[in-house]
């Protein structure tokens, strides 16, 4: 992997800005469309590594793709197909647009298409990374709007529509505009249960669902190196629930560590491209936040920022709750899941419901003991889908009903019934309220917070932590 | 002339198509349902030429492109809004369906107004209180998508094959 000359301060210490440099995102950007430089406002085209669709956006990307004219996508290794949205295939139009689906991706010869069950396969955004697919300094569209979560390593990505995917396939290439930023200067770590999905809802309840429109989060700081690799995925997934373009953190030992493990063989090629932001980079404003002082948060509905510390949530009954999605379906959820519920019970009026991310995830589950911990408990355990995060399929709500989710959207109407509701939340929450029958913590069920939680995650699991 | 539509802030993509029609993308069919969860009345009473008038950050959330399309297929001649979440910007572009951005219009047009749209000067004209409105023009290149009747024409007639820089020019509008 190439990097930039030594002698870059640490992101932290950029000095407030106005000057001519560039962002991290800015830097990519000017490399894949070909420029020595580029400012915030400027149109330019770029070269993808990725092009990536799903089983609701690929089907329109495929009619538009013939009415390119094209007959071949520009690269059969880098389009990526996932059907995850609808499937297991849930009603005879999900089928046929999957089947649409399957038969695009023999006709292109594409590498990356998997069907269901095989271990490459789960959510679009927790495979792609697990196997491989995303290097640093990669430019990746996806038609999904969390495509965003692949900044986790130091990419560009961002969410497009299947008109951009179907001309991203048959050219490899995508105008786009480049963004100004916000700095997120992190400090300190979290305490306690806090993961970094509360890390990101506090942050969207500060700035606002359009609070970075238009623009990139760059994460800095000292607290980057206090987060995971998942928690990273976490924050950098939701960054398109405060409007953003992208978000993205800058690659360290860790994510060095993660591709050491996912993708060995392309880091021994020298693949992928270390960023920094330059020292005069342009920021359009800077926040900071103190890892340590963020409290477990919870989304109300109907947006994500309306959030409150779970300690003022008050008493909310809820009916079924949700542990898995693009968001928090990996496996430090997952452990963190069963931590909670090992050895307790699902309280009578909830219907639990973990899903695991991918295959892989759902079969490493397995192997650790923790899918018997969460049947044990009373909780179902689903096949990798995206099913109820938008409503699709497997835990649809009623009218009235509430939910408490470690998904992403608590719009009107997400996961059902309009007069139904969403509560966003990390998975500690989410499974100490499955327990409680109500949104509670997990010190309200009697678990105490652990003294140094990443402390034991790195203790345990995956070299990058040993 | 078209009549309005009005809505508020944070209109979402999951209330303007929702999730359990996105087995389909016919766009007559999301059409139907389009709207449906915060108006239930809208698909009936939509007309062609008609005018979707909302605040802030319209269309945020999903990247279904069902959103405009569904838009577009109910007859709506053009959304005006405060602001617009980026993908759905782009989405918008890319299928053609027009967009205005204009807070002052946004905020001040009513439901039910009669008004009209010129996409050559950008003016909006409501008919029913005599206001008019300038809104944000779209950048060159963007316009050149949209002559080219969208991204499909743009790539067809030479767009995106050799020319990297799309425009030199630092641009306004999202």
């Amino acid at each position: 992997m190439s990097s930039q000359p030594a002698g870059h301060p640490a992101a932290g210490s950029a000095p407030e800005t106005g000057g001519a440099g560039m962002t991290m995102t800015q830097k990519i950007l000017a490399r894949k469309a070909g420029l020595p430089h580029v400012t915030a406002g400027q149109l330019v085209e770029v070269d993808l590594d990725l092009v990536l669709g799903n089983d609701v956006t690929t089907p329109p990307a495929i009619e538009v793709f013939r009415a390119t004219g094209k007959t071949r996508v520009f690269d059969p290794a880098k389009v990526v197909l996932v059907p995850d949205h609808f499937t297991p295939n849930k009603d005879i139009k999900s089928a046929e647009q999957c089947r649409k689906m399957r038969l695009f991706a023999q006709e292109q010869d594409l590498s990356n298409y998997h069907e269901a069950g095989e271990p490459e396969m789960g959510v679009e955004h927790v495979i792609l990374p697990d196997n491989g697919l995303v290097m640093p300094g990669d430019a990746i569209i996806g038609a999904d709007s969390h495509t965003c979560t692949y900044g986790a390593l130091g990419a560009f990505a961002t969410g497009v529509g299947s008109t951009d995917m179907a001309c991203g396939m048959a050219t490899g290439r995508c105008w786009l505009k480049i963004p100004g930023a916000i700095r997120v200067r992190l400090s300190g770590a979290p305490r306690g249960f806090v993961t970094g999905k509360d890390v990101v809802l506090d942050l969207i309840g500060r700035i606002g669902v359009d609070g970075a429109l238009y623009r990139s989060l760059e994460y800095t700081g000292p607290g980057v190196a206090a987060l995971t690799m998942e928690e990273r995925l976490t924050i950098a997934n939701m960054a398109i629930e405060a409007g953003a373009k992208n978000g993205i953190f800058p690659v360290d030992d860790r994510t060095l560590a993660y591709l050491r493990e996912v993708a060995p063989e392309r880091l021994a090629r020298g693949e992928g491209w270390i960023v920094e932001p330059d020292a005069d980079a342009s920021y359009d404003e800077t926040l900071d936040i103190d890892l340590s002082r963020v409290p477990l948060t919870v989304a109300f509905p109907h947006l994500p920022s309306n959030t409150r510390p779970v300690d003022l949530a008050g008493a909310v009954p809820v009916d079924q709750v949700v542990i898995g999605s693009c968001t928090n379906g990996r496996m430090e959820d997952m452990r963190l899941a069963a931590r909670i519920l090992s050895g307790r019970r699902v309280s009578k009026s909830v219907r639990c419901i973990v899903i695991p991310g991918s295959q892989r995830v759902y079969a490493r589950c397995l192997e650790e003991g923790l899918l018997s911990i969460f049947v044990a408990a009373g909780a179902l355990v689903s096949a990798p889908t995206c099913g109820p995060c938008l409503g699709g399929h497997m835990g649809i709500l009623a009218d009235g009903e509430r939910c408490v989710s470690t998904t992403n959207r608590n719009f009107v109407g997400r996961m059902g019934h309009t007069g139904s509701e969403v509560y966003l939340a990390g998975v500690p929450v989410a499974a100490a309220s499955a327990v409680a029958g109500r949104i509670a913590a997990p010190e309200e069920i009697g678990i105490e917070a652990p003294a140094d939680l990443r402390a034991e995650w790195l203790g345990t699991a995956g070299p990058e932590r040993a | 002339m078209g009549r309005v539509f009005k809505y508020g802030d944070h209109v979402d993509t999951d209330v303007i198509i929702p999730a359990r029609y996105l087995n389909t993308s016919d766009p007559a069919e999301l059409a139907r349902h389009c709207m449906e969860d915060l108006d239930t009345s809208f698909a009936g009473r939509v007309r062609p030429g008609d005018i979707l008038v909302a605040g802030i950050n319209f269309g945020s959330g999903s990247s279904r492109e069902h959103a405009p399309m569904a838009i577009k297929a109910s007859g709506i001649r053009c959304v005006i809004a405060a602001s617009f979440a980026r993908i759905f910007y782009r989405n918008a572009i890319n299928t053609g369906l027009a967009i205005l951005e204009s807070p002052e219009a946004a905020a001040e047009i009513a439901d039910g107004d009669d008004v009209d749209v010129d996409f050559e000067t950008g003016l909006i004209s409501d008919r029913t209180t005599g206001r008019t409105y300038r809104s944000t023009p779209f950048p060159p290149f963007i316009r050149r998508i949209i002559e080219a009747d969208g991204l499909v024409g743009y790539l067809r007639s030479g767009g995106m094959a050799g020319t990297r820089v799309a425009g030199s020019e630092p641009e306004v509008t999202p």
